[in-house]
């Protein structure tokens, strides 16, 4: 399998990472060279075998339903780059 | 009868399947402790893990899976033992991770049922499956000319995610299915089905087919908020697609979005590249493996759910299927309804239930919960009038004394002196004053118009201000105007 170049382009995009024309090239060299790799990987065969989801052998540990967080909202916007009161500001999402 | 589309070139049927998102009732959110309580200052519920901060990890609510192995356990459905969790990407301003974690490959909960009830006939709407994931914030767009303004308290919040079958016949049936899944939530209580606040929001997919062939392509209406837009979306969208297939045109899959002032539906180009999720497992997360005896024992603590209710409120109080469809539909009322018919008949328990106490709550406003007249004053009340202390005509004025005034039935009687009159001298005296009052119609009576037997009844009841008991009343009646 090879992506190409409107393959590269339609990631870039869905990834919102913008990727001029010129670099349309090597991105597309390098990401079959990952899928290369990963070729090689399809040659085993593991008919039968679960998908490995982790590393660790185990299954998800849960925790109480009880409040234990929040009540930070000056810390959790401390970093927006725009507020406006307690809300995030962001430009116009138009729908 | 089956509900078809008419068109030009004939009959058109609707297929149709809800995906409905039902918040999960829980303190804490899906993967964080921040609270999920409704209508908090903005971003005053977020934690780092609900605002995607680098680094934070996802840590399960052990209540949202239950809650959710409930719903499964309550639509009949096949609980999955091992389930797991995938990221489905997309960017949007209210979600902050840039992706939501969600179960698409193996979900929590597979094929499961509900059963409806439209115009007398019983169908069962399949359900595909349900599955766990995290809502997103809420973005307000009319607070400012030039941004939004997004609150995450609601990110993270537990969703429930249940997807029927392509069952769904007309928006009737639509209607039917989503009363009928808020009723089972609702008993559950593992979602409040509160619309009005987004605890509940339903994504529909119609298409339109003639009769016996395939399906055709579907349009998705997403994020419809009350019962009855969904059942307009239906109707709208099912017939802008026969225009479209009629006009020699094809239906394009693709995302609407439903007006509901404008009564229609229409594109949203925006989601046009949205299709394209990139669902991978989420590699923050191990498999999800729930023990079997934690599923029984979820199991036996379920409680009757509102079908197996209603078959038991016809067996045991011998009421007709559509009454006791509408005792239980929400569960408080089945309660209500249970409290006043105990040891009493249950016939006019459920009268009064369906009658006159409805009657009180929608004309003041109140829902059964803060029921102006409690269960218990409603059945002293039918007490009253089983032992004929007051009879059905009085019963009425006292039932209104009560829901003004909030007193028992017995005070009430008591204070106004409404007590029914057996005493026979009493209602003898009101009969002969009746009769002397109105010679020409006692002859007219005599001479074969009976039907004015009802204005003597009526006339001696009101020259008795209604007290009179009416058997004795009828009894007297008759035999004095025989004689």
């Amino acid at each position: 399998m090879s992506l190409d170049p409107a393959t590269v382009k339609r990631i870039a995009q869905l990834a919102r990472i913008r990727v001029t024309d010129d670099q349309v090239a090597p991105l597309q060299s390098q990401l079959n060279g990952i899928l290369g790799w990963i070729e090689q990987l399809q040659e085993v065969n593991v008919d039968g075998v679960a998908p490995l989801t982790g590393a660790a052998d185990m299954a998800l540990r849960m925790r109480e339903d009880r409040v234990t967080d929040g009540g930070i909202a000056e810390k959790v916007l401390a970093n927006a780059p725009d507020r406006a009161g307690e809300f995030f500001a962001v430009p116009k999402v138009v729908e | 009868m089956s509900y078809t589309v008419a068109g030009a070139e004939g009959e058109w049927e609707i297929v149709c399947g809800l995906e409905v998102h039902a918040q999960v009732t829980s303190q804490a959110k899906l993967f964080s402790g921040a609270s999920t309580e409704f209508g908090a200052e903005p971003n005053s519920q977020v934690s780092f893990v609900d605002a995607g901060f680098p680094g934070m990890l996802p840590v399960i609510n052990a209540e949202c899976v239950a809650q959710a192995v409930r719903t499964g356990l309550g639509l009949d459905a096949q609980i999955n033992l091992v389930s797991k969790f995938d990221r489905k990407n997309y960017f949007y301003a209210d979600l902050p991770q840039g992706y939501q974690i969600s179960q698409l490959y193996h979900p929590i909960v597979g094929a499961g049922h509900v059963e409806i009830e439209v115009e007398g006939e019983t169908r069962r709407i399949g359900v595909t499956r349900l599955h766990l994931e995290q809502d997103a914030g809420k973005s307000l767009h009319d607070q400012d000319p030039s941004r939004s303004f997004i609150d995450l308290n609601r990110s993270g919040v537990a969703l429930m995610e249940i997807v029927s079958e392509p069952d769904i016949r007309s928006p009737e049936e639509a209607g039917a299915y989503l009363r009928k899944l808020r009723s089972i939530l609702r008993y559950l209580g593992t979602c409040d089905g509160n619309m009005e606040e987004g605890s509940m929001r339903a994504d529909v997919n119609v298409s339109v087919r003639k009769h016996g062939e395939p399906f055709r392509t579907r349009c998705e209406v997403k994020n419809v908020n009350s019962i009855r837009y969904v059942m307009h979306a239906v109707e709208v969208e099912a017939r802008r697609q026969v225009d479209v297939w009629e006009s020699g045109g094809e239906v394009r899959q693709e995302t609407r979005l439903y007006d509901n002032v404008r009564g229609e539906t229409r594109s949203m180009r925006s989601k046009e590249n949205a299709h394209d999720y990139r669902y991978f497992p989420d590699p923050d997360l191990l498999p999800l493996v729930l023990e079997e005896a934690w599923v029984a024992e979820l199991k036996t603590h379920l409680p009757e759910l509102p079908d197996a209710k209603r078959a038991r409120f016809v067996s045991q109080y011998g009421l007709s299927p559509y009454d006791a469809a509408v005792l239980v539909a929400e569960q408080a009322t089945a309660v209500f309804f249970e409290s006043v018919a105990h040891g009493r008949d249950a016939k006019a328990a459920a009268n009064w239930v369906m009658g006159d106490l409805f009657g009180a709550l929608n004309r003041t406003g109140r829902t059964i919960e803060d029921s102006p007249v409690s269960a218990a004053a409603l059945g002293e009340m039918l007490d009253l009038m089983a032992d004929n202390t007051i009879n059905g005509r009085i019963a009425k004025d006292v039932f209104e004394a009560m829901v003004e005034t909030g007193d028992m039935p017995g005070a009430i009687v008591e204070a106004r002196g409404l007590r029914q009159v057996t005493d026979t001298g009493a209602i003898d005296a009101a009969i002969e004053a009746v009769i002397a009052a109105n010679g020409d119609k006692v002859e007219q009576y005599r001479g074969g118009k009976e039907k004015l037997f009802g204005f003597f009844v009526g006339q001696v009841m009101k020259a008795m201000a209604g007290k009179g008991n009416p058997a004795l009343v009828n009894e007297a009646l008759k035999t004095r105007l025989a004689a």
